[in-house]
């Protein structure tokens, strides 16, 4: 079969979308077993808390939230195209939700080191 | 101003049927004003009469002329040459998402059939004694309902839409556009039927909005729209019955 029709905005913004919750997924039992230390073996967590001061984990979790922020930003979009009265802008709100994920993910990074 | 260098463009076409099919490539005489259709046209009458294609009007309205142009869906008999040439190179096939019947003929009964199972076909208000019935042309209504009347089924959004090739029992944009301009339709009556056709498990819910539908619709339509405008009125229907029961 031909390659399928792809990229485009819109068909960005979905695979982003979807890469984004995947990833998210993944990560967040992860994120709750660590947090779950604190109960269970705080040493450990501490040793962690440690590690994550290294930069290399702080860009890693720029990028966690991004990916949190654009999954949510990007979500708020797609509920609203479906629930509110229709809006043509679809790529710019798209754009927009983007943007606005690099701002707070930037911000969460420039905060943290 | 490169096309006028060019004398010959190396079309690829895909041959085959239902059971598969291979790449074979044509020379065909290159000229300033020439579409996907005349080239597939040429290779017919000058180079293989045995190649199968479909095409009726030529000139955009009857639909039948649908393909894969280098890997996207186009309508064939409005697409310049110029405008998709890679190089001189095309790459031509039979639209996604449909059977096969041989070479560039795609067998459509799957895209009509969902048309019909998405209620997408007129429920009468009146009888043909009763006086006809004036419609405000302005109101919000019909506007909604026109913006999707323009549909010629030339099946490109459904060839694009990535959902329909996950899911082969999806309704698809053109079938659920259809059901959405009915529902809107002052002249068309049980709405309830439309709303529960196209709310299944084949119904717009599937749709991730991913717009490739409203990108390659040659009429400029925008079937993503409708299929939201679906979602919103099966979503409201649903609270509204929960509410009643
Ligand atoms: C509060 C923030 C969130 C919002 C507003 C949100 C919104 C959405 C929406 C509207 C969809 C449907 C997209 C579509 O139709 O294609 C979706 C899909 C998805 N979400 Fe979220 N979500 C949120 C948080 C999360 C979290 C925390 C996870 C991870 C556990 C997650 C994982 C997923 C996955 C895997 C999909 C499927 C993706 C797809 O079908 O393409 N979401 N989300
Ligand atoms: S917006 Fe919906 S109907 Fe249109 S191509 Fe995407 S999934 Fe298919
Ligand atoms: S909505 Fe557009 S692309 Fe889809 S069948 Fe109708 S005219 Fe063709
Ligand atoms: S031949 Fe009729 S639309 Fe192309």
């Amino acid at each position: 079969m031909t390659r399928p029709p792809r990229s485009h905005p819109l068909w960005l913004a979905f695979v982003l979308h979807r890469l984004s919750g995947l990833a998210l997924a993944l990560f967040l039992p992860a994120h709750f077993w660590v947090l779950s230390m604190a109960l269970t073996q705080p040493q450990r967590l501490d040793s962690f808390l440690e590690f994550a001061e290294n930069p290399m984990v702080k860009l890693a979790e720029f990028g966690l939230v991004f990916l949190l922020s654009v999954h949510i930003f990007g979500g708020l979009r797609l509920l609203a195209l479906e629930f509110l009265p229709w809006s043509n802008k679809q790529k710019s709100l798209a754009a927009g939700a983007v943007g606005l994920s690099l701002f707070v993910s930037g911000t969460f990074f420039l905060q943290a080191i | 101003m490169e096309q006028a260098e060019q004398t010959h463009l190396e079309v690829t076409v895909r041959r085959g049927d239902a059971d598969g099919g291979k790449d074979e490539v044509f020379r065909v005489p290159a000229h300033d004003n020439q579409t996907i259709l005349d080239v597939v046209s040429w290779i017919q009458q000058y180079s293989d009469p045995t190649l199968t294609y479909r095409f009726a009007c030529r000139v955009g309205m009857c639909g039948s002329c649908a393909m894969m142009v280098n890997g996207e869906p186009r309508w064939t008999c409005r697409t310049h040459v110029n405008k998709v040439l890679d190089g001189n190179k095309l790459h031509i096939a039979p639209l996604r998402n449909l059977p096969v019947i041989k070479d560039l003929a795609v067998d459509m009964d799957p895209f009509f059939d969902k048309w019909v199972e998405a209620e997408g076909k007129h429920h009468p208000t009146k009888t043909r004694d009763d006086p006809i019935e004036q419609i405000n042309p302005e109101s919000a209504e019909r506007s909604e309902a026109n913006a999707g009347i323009e549909c010629i089924n030339c099946s490109v959004c459904y060839a694009a839409c990535d959902t329909v090739a996950g899911n082969p029992d999806y309704l698809g944009p053109a079938a659920l556009q259809r059901a959405w301009t009915l529902f809107n339709d002052a002249k068309n009556e049980d709405k309830q039927t439309i709303l529960d056709a196209v709310s299944g498990t084949s119904g717009c819910h599937n749709c991730h909005s991913m717009g490739s539908c409203t990108h390659y619709c040659p009429n400029d339509l925008n079937p993503m729209a409708a299929v939201a405008g679906l979602k919103r009125e099966t979503a409201k229907s649903f609270f509204r019955r929960r509410k009643n029961a």
